[in-house]
């Protein structure tokens, strides 16, 4: 009785803010209004495998793989340097990725741009180095340096935070068992970072999949994810059942990768577990 | 003369200015099961961390097969390790726990099947092969961390307290177990422990740690019946321990009375400690006797009954002893020469 009391404001919070939207978008999906009035149809769904917008879903897919992957591999090192016993000034390192993050999103991303201009800071200091200039604004490149410059803490910090709860006991028995320091990392290290692993590429996949405003300053419009597909729909073109369904496809295709994902991650506890 | 396998000398560890080892010479024989017996903290368990390799010493070296080892990393030293919290590790199930050492060796798997079956029947863990080491008892973990350990067949095998969580039955078959292991395999064991009983019954020679210092080495019946100071003496079982003063070669003199012992080459009018197993004493009439007292407490044990004897001058008699004297009598307590040991006091060595 009292439970259930107490659980009525979230119970409220949830149906306002998530089942109303999700329900109203599923809505504007699966309906077409024309002048004869409104219908239930999926025009809107057939409309988004033509092959104009596949190409964009595409691009998004791997432009957010690509990020995702060169956070993995930038972000496990530096985890695992925070982790380690002989490092020091742990805190001061973790400020360093947390600090940027403080900031506003928009503000850091337009921050890149002047960086990355023609005549920007970047190019300035090439120039008096004497070397060739540098031209990603407005490529691939730069939006996935803006998705990895962004989103790189998300990976490092949970992988970060299982590394540091790995007990040092359990690496001295390995190294004990004949292990050299190679071994130890990929037969024990490893193994038990892939929870952190797991939800460091979910967290940087999901934003890096759905982002519009990386795309649009650093890709400079050109580049259109399915993120700024959605916002056209929605702000330019007003075809709210066109971004509807295009937003409920994302939403599949993430549950079906979280789903992919919790998979590797229960993997080992539930096969052990008989 | 068998050959020594693994020795420290002079061997000293420092954490922040604080010694956790001083001084230590050490020389353990191949084949021998050594056990390094102490209070919490003295130790032990740093000592251990040496030899496998985990820390290096302040000063001091440390050999094996008469080369030092300073340099070798803990992954190449013939030595393994039963770690005292068990370091399982959690991502592999039990079976693979054990396996872990062998596939390491590159070992094929019908033979790695064979020797951690094995393991298996040793520890008694049969049928829990698949099962994932978080969701064993604690006396099941410290099974598989001894198993893991074992099948490694090393030439020496560190035991930080491998006993420690297993009930009574349990640790009597496992006792019984690992000393037949170390004996057919021919395994040196450097066993850590603070169960004094496990000590005297398991060990070839045991080492009495004090405070980071070597108190005795030697059998356990040299240890027991011989102790070197008061601390040996008081670790290894109960003992009565007085102050007296040695009044001339074989003749201590406490509690204001004078008793014949078997101890010399103190100084005449040195002050000692007195040490009297409570199983030496005898329950006597107060008539006569030089130690009188009154008994004031009286437990039964099961093989003997515990009596505190309060003796005139206030001291406490601890008195093992089959017979029994009810609560408030008055009694005597008699003893031989031979149960007196005369001990230095400590510091003055
Ligand atoms: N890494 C460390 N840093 C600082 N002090 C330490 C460290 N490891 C051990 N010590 C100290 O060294 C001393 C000896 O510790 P050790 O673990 O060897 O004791 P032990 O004899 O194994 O005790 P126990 O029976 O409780 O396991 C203790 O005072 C302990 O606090
Ligand atoms: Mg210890």
């Amino acid at each position: 009785m009292k439970r259930s009391s107490a659980m009525a404001p979230y119970l409220l919070w949830i149906v306002f803010f998530t089942v109303v939207p999700t329900l109203l978008v599923v809505y504007y999906g699966f309906t077409q209004s024309g002048p004869e009035g409104t219908h239930w149809s999926l025009s809107n769904f057939t409309r988004f495998f033509e092959p104009i917008y596949l190409r964009v879903l595409w691009r998004s897919v791997y432009l957010a793989l690509i990020s995702t992957s060169i956070c993995l591999f930038l972000g496990y090192p530096a985890a695992m340097i925070m982790a380690g016993r002989a490092f020091t000034r742990k805190n001061a390192l973790l400020l360093l990725f947390v600090v940027p993050m403080w900031m506003n999103f928009l503000l850091r991303t337009y921050a890149w741009l002047t960086l990355l201009e023609r005549n920007g800071f970047i190019n300035l200091i090439l120039g008096y180095l004497r070397l060739p200039s540098l031209n990603i604004l407005y490529t691939n490149s730069a939006v996935v340096l803006g998705m990895v410059y962004n989103f790189l803490p998300f990976m490092v910090l949970p992988i970060y935070s299982v590394l540091s709860k790995i007990d040092r006991r359990v690496l001295e028995a390995a190294q004990d068992l004949g292990a050299n320091s190679w071994t130890v990392f990929w037969r024990v290290i490893l193994p038990l970072s892939l929870p952190g692993v797991v939800s460091g590429i979910t967290m940087v996949f999901m934003p890096a999949l759905t982002t519009f405003v990386i795309s649009r300053l650093l890709g400079g419009g050109q580049f259109t994810l399915i993120g700024n597909l959605i916002e056209q729909q929605f702000l330019v073109v007003g075809d709210w059942g066109f971004g509807s369904a295009i937003s409920l496809v994302m939403m599949l295709l993430i549950l079906l990768s979280m789903a992919l994902m919790s998979f590797f991650e229960g993997d080992e506890r539930e096969v052990s577990l008989w | 003369m068998t050959e020594t396998i693994v020795q420290l000398k002079e061997v000293s560890k420092l954490y922040n200015e604080t010694a956790a080892l001083a001084g230590i010479n050490l020389k353990i024989k191949r084949n021998e099961f050594v056990t390094l017996l102490g209070p919490s903290g003295c130790g032990k368990t740093t000592m251990l961390r040496l030899i496998g390799g985990f820390e290096e010493p302040s000063s001091g070296d440390i050999l094996f097969e008469g080369k030092d080892i300073s340099n070798v990393p803990p992954y190449k030293r013939k030595v393994n390790t039963i770690f005292q919290r068990y370091a399982l590790f959690s991502h592999l199930d039990v079976y693979e726990n054990i396996a872990f050492g062998l596939r390491i060796k590159k070992m094929n798997g019908a033979a790695i099947k064979e020797k951690v079956g094995r393991m298996l029947d040793l520890v008694n863990l049969n049928g829990f092969e698949k099962r994932n080491v978080d969701s064993l008892s604690g006396g099941q973990q410290q099974r598989v961390a001894i198993a893991r350990a074992l099948v490694n067949e090393p030439e020496v095998l560190l035991l930080d307290e491998p006993l420690a969580a297993l009930d009574l039955k349990l640790r009597r078959e496992m006792q019984h177990e690992l000393k037949n292991m170390q004996k057919q395999l021919g395994i040196t064991f450097v066993f850590v422990t603070h169960d004094q009983e496990e000590a005297l019954s398991m060990s070839d020679t045991v080492v009495v740690m004090k405070d980071g210092e070597i108190q005795q080495i030697g059998s356990p019946e040299m240890i027991y019946n011989e102790p070197e100071n008061a601390f040996v003496a008081d670790f290894i079982g109960e003992s009565n321990i007085i102050d007296g003063v040695m009044l001339q070669d074989r003749l201590v003199e406490m509690g204001g009375e004078h008793f014949a012992c078997v101890d010399e080459g103190f100084d005449p009018y040195e002050p000692v400690d007195v040490v009297i197993r409570p199983e030496d004493l005898r329950l006597t009439s107060s008539q006569g006797a030089k130690l009188r007292g009154v008994v004031r407490s009286v437990t039964f044990l099961g093989v003997h009954y515990e009596m505190i004897v309060e003796a005139d001058n206030g001291f406490s008699w601890l008195v093992h002893s089959t017979l029994m004297e009810p609560v408030n009598t008055p009694v005597g307590l008699e003893l031989e020469p031979m149960d007196i040991h005369i001990m230095r006091k400590a510091g003055k060595r």
